[in-house]
């Protein structure tokens, strides 16, 4: 088997990605959880590059590994989650099926693939080299998708009211 | 414009296994922080499909609609933040299966 480079830098990012989505949900800690969910963001920002989505790969750190991510290790240092508490069972029911599912659903999803073809590319005319620059998402953004963007500030907004209500202690 | 260098259906691949984690996390895992974090984990999965199928299709609407998903992830941690700690304030507890109703 002989590797490009492209497909030897996939392989060495999926396979980080992977182990790094690994940790989050094998951490005992929920910080080393969390900082290992800051590493699988940067792993998928390199992965997004990778697919010519430089302004969301900019963005995925900007927002998830930058603003997210920070309100995630503020509300754990607040919540002084020292006890972590008695382990309780480590195998029971719920775990099992819930275990089990998440398999089938792979399993399933892999079927699914396997059955799907790429279709060729036929690349639209004018795409070419602006793909994925911040000047072609803008533009859309600015544009067709206008109403959607002004919706979302609108929810950013809400969400900001929402947090700020929810987490005081007396309304 | 080159088609890309790597198979489409790997990064499909690798988005079904990001999710298949994310679903598990949920499924399994007992600290709501932790379960909000394969919550994320999921939204990216979806994302990095969005991104195939635009690189794919050479279409920069996917790009758009990752944007949309990476927005509405931030309003949905703080909501979901602000959820948790009031929760941690009114039960002393993130533990998922301490918490069994809705109101006192």
């Amino acid at each position: 088997m002989n590797f490009s480079v492209s497909e030897a830098v996939f392989l060495l990012l999926a396979f980080a990605t992977v182990f790094s989505a690994s940790l989050v949900i094998a951490a005992r800690n929920p910080i080393n959880s969390a900082m290992a969910l800051v590493a699988t963001f940067f792993f998928l920002a390199a992965i997004y590059a990778q697919l010519l989505a430089h302004t969301i790969a900019v963005l995925q750190i900007l927002v998830y590994a930058g603003a997210i991510m920070v309100l995630f290790l503020f509300v754990i240092m607040l919540l002084s989650l020292t006890d972590l508490g008695a382990p309780g069972p480590r195998v029971t029911f719920h775990r099992v099926v819930g275990g089990a599912a998440a398999f089938g659903l792979f399993v399933a999803l892999v079927l699914a693939l396997l059955r799907w073809h790429a279709n060729p590319v036929t690349g639209r005319p004018g795409s070419g080299l602006r793909f994925g620059t911040l000047e072609a998402v803008g533009g859309l953004l600015y544009t067709r998708w206008l109403l959607p963007f002004e919706a979302v500030s609108l929810l950013l907004l809400v969400a900001m009211v929402g947090a700020v209500v929810v987490a005081k202690p007396r309304v | 414009m080159q088609p890309s260098p790597v198979d489409i259906q790997h990064y499909l691949l690798l988005a079904a296994l990001l999710f298949c984690i994310g679903v598990f996390g949920v499924l399994v895992r007992r600290n709501a922080l932790v379960v909000f974090m394969s919550i994320e984990l999921m939204l990216n999965a979806a994302n990095l499909t969005f991104l195939a199928f635009a690189r794919d299709r050479l279409d920069d609407a996917g790009h758009l609609a990752a944007l949309f998903v990476i927005a509405v992830a931030a309003a949905e941690a703080a909501i979901g933040l602000a959820i948790i700690i009031a929760m941690f304030r009114n039960r002393g507890t993130v533990n998922m299966e301490d918490i069994r109703t809705m109101k006192y």
